[in-house]
């Protein structure tokens, strides 16, 4: 935990509202090693994003953290005042988001806001910053960098924006990169080149990523681990071959099986019967309980903690048969 | 079926008599929509009028019971193909043909209109919010007359449900008490109320979970056995159109670039935009399969490249492509391929 970039601890993130208090995300911990991509997977209002905001200390209010522990390199970070979070993001944490409009500001040439960011976070002189950014832009593959960067983001191709945020994302040059949706936008082509760019620039410069996604194909061609959520919980995290080739969780499996692959031709999907539960009525003991098809008494009265299972961990009574006091201990505290 | 009409076939990639097994013939079909700024900002700056050539020339038929896919990146004209095979937009030229009866002809086309149905990429956009379920799915069953009085309707809607895993009671609610998977089986009870047998699928899936993709896309096949339904699917998601079609058709920029049976055209891509296109999709089973980097994006429509519209990105390019627009030639019976260099 100590070298790891990002560590974080029982996250808990709650909404109050009217009728009662959503739990959004649950008691949800993962480790970031330098250099290493990890991808966070999983349906719509699994918390995935949720988890991305909250660590950045982005959470809409009245959403908040009311539980666990987010270190950054060993520093907790979300504690901290505002106006100290606001000097972290954007200088030790850089963030992609989907649509790469919403990024930028339309009335700003991306020179101009790709220098006002390295001059936010450094001391460079205008000249300097220009430079740099000119550089960032063509490390980002856009041709012509010290022409383009004084267009507008409206001059830009959606996949050239999109390469524009990265390049925004890097100028601090940040620890940590949080990737939310950076490719679901994009057609098939440019995303192979998005996800190439993002990955092999970050490996340039030693930052982690956390790779928020719907898109498994996406995960399993980047991500060295990947964290599998459901109902504001991870249900399985491991290394991303293990997860994809030897899914542990049932829910995992009927994930791997319901994509269809260019592989599997035209055989019959597998199909996980009914949907995610919403957050007012998760089922009591596993989430995922009434859709399992392995389930048993113990899955619908006691909820499963991530257990150690090889590498990776599966917060699922069968994945564990050897269900003994110090395998759960050495999970809780790995 | 008139004799100019048969011989204007060059490029449909099927043998000749199988004109009696298909349901729709689509013939050299284009569109060209007018982006042009308005009449006085022309006349005082000086500028031309505009013109997108949304899609060019395509031509295919679809038999019945078939399953066939138009997949492409955006702007490559797919939807637009849609929306004319389903008579939502009037061609600027070439025709559609729905079992030998032109679909722009003039003639009465409610008869027509009942046997094809569409089902939209979000479903949150295509349920009227302010409507409840049942009187969603009950409207074509009006609008065609194809029931006697309301006991009749209120039966038929309850079956459709049922037919598309709902309860008959959830007819009473409103579109927004549904998840997303949810609507579009919504949509597909409305699209099966009126008894087609075409359906036009524009994206069915795209805007859905993959485990809720899975749930829609074994639902469709199991329609189209049960009813013998026709679907012209179209996607962007090569995986799905694997899983779901009997043949495939490329577009790019407008045009179809490559038209063959799913099998072959996986085992075999002939043009080098379905090659760069089948290298694009993610390896999921981590096989180590060999994938080349694609390279550059789609050119801009309302100026696209001289000759092939391809050739800018193409690694096989010779002079003749970046000349003369290649046409697309038989490469089987069941097949064809607009490339001057693809075998």
């Amino acid at each position: 935990m100590s070298n790891s970039v990002l560590s974080v601890r029982n996250l808990r993130v709650e909404f109050p509202t009217r009728r009662g208090t959503l739990v959004a995300v649950d008691d949800v911990s993962f480790d970031i090693a330098p250099g290493e991509v990890l991808g966070v997977v999983g349906e719509s209002g699994a918390g995935k994003s949720m988890t991305g905001t909250a660590v950045i200390g982005l959470l809409e209010p009245p959403g908040r953290i009311t539980g666990g522990q987010v270190w950054l390199h060993g520093e907790r970070i979300d504690n901290l005042p505002a106006e100290k979070m606001r000097r972290i993001r954007g200088k030790r944490i850089g963030m992609v988001f989907q649509d790469p409009l919403t990024s930028l500001n339309p009335l700003y040439q991306v020179g101009e806001q790709l220098v006002e960011t390295i001059r936010t976070h450094t001391d460079a002189s205008p000249a300097e910053a220009r430079k740099r950014s000119i550089a960032l832009l063509e490390a980002a593959g856009i041709q012509g960098a010290s022409r383009r960067i004084d267009s507008y983001p409206h001059e830009f191709s959606g996949g050239m924006r999109q390469r524009v945020v990265i390049a925004l994302a890097l100028a601090a040059e940040p620890e940590l990169i949080i990737a939310d949706e950076p490719t679901t936008a994009l057609d098939v082509s440019i995303q192979a080149q998005i996800i190439q760019l993002l990955k092999a620039l970050c490996r340039e410069r030693g930052a982690a990523i956390m790779l928020i996604t719907h898109d498994m194909g996406v995960i399993a061609e980047t991500a060295d681990r990947v964290a599998v959520m459901y109902a504001g919980r991870i249900a399985e995290i491991g290394p991303v071959r293990d997860v994809v080739q030897r899914p542990l969780h049932p829910y995992t499996k009927g994930l791997m099986g319901s994509i269809p692959t260019l592989e599997m031709g035209n055989a019959r999907l597998a199909q996980i019967p009914g949907s995610m539960p919403r957050l007012t009525s998760i089922p009591k003991g596993c989430a995922f309980n009434p859709r399992c098809d392995q389930g048993f008494d113990r899955c619908r009265s006691e909820r499963p903690d991530p257990m150690p299972h090889g590498a990776s961990q599966a917060a699922c009574w069968l994945a564990n048969p050897a269900d003994t006091p110090w395998a759960r201990n050495a999970g809780a505290t790995s | 079926m008139n004799v100019a009409f048969d011989t204007a076939r060059p490029n449909t990639g099927q043998p000749a008599d199988a004109t009696s097994r298909d349901l729709v013939q689509v013939r050299n079909l284009s569109r060209i929509f007018d982006v042009s700024k308005p009449w006085l900002n022309r006349v005082i700056e000086r500028e031309p009028r505009r013109l997108l050539k949304a899609v060019t020339d395509v031509s295919f038929d679809i038999r019945k019971r078939e399953t066939i896919a138009l997949v492409g990146e955006s702007g490559s004209g797919k939807s637009t193909v849609a929306k004319m095979v389903v008579g939502l937009l009037q061609p600027t030229a070439g025709q559609v043909r729905i079992d030998g009866n032109d679909m722009w002809a003039g003639n009465d086309l409610s008869a027509l209109r009942r046997r094809i149905q569409m089902i939209f990429q979000d479903p949150y956009a295509s349920l009227n919010p302010r409507w409840r379920v049942d009187s969603i799915i009950a409207d074509p069953i009006k609008a065609f007359g194809l029931a006697k009085d309301r006991a009749e309707i209120e039966h038929r809607v309850g079956e459709l449900l049922r037919l598309v895993g709902l309860d008959p009671l959830d007819g009473r609610k409103y579109p927004h008490e549904f998840s997303g998977g949810q609507r579009q089986r919504i949509c597909i009870a409305r699209a099966l109320s009126s008894n087609p047998e075409f359906l036009v699928c524009d994206e069915p899936t795209s805007a859905l979970d993959v485990s809720v993709q899975a749930q829609i896309l074994n639902l469709m096949r199991d329609l189209q056995e049960q009813f013998g339904l026709t679907y012209l699917f179209i996607s962007h998601n090569l995986a799905v159109v694997r899983h779901m079609a009997n043949r495939i058709g490329v577009m790019y920029l407008g045009r179809i670039v490559e038209l063959a049976p799913t099998s072959e055209l996986f085992a075999a891509p002939r043009h080098p935009y379905t090659r760069m296109l089948l290298d694009a999709v993610p390896d999921l089973a981590m096989s180590g399969r060999p994938r080349k980097m694609v390279e550059g994006e789609i050119p801009n429509p309302i100026d696209p490249p001289p000759g092939c519209a391809f050739h800018p990105r193409c690694p096989f390019a010779i002079d003749r492509c970046k000349s003369e627009v290649p046409q697309s030639r038989a490469t089987s019976a069941d097949s064809y391929v607009a490339c001057h260099v693809a075998a």
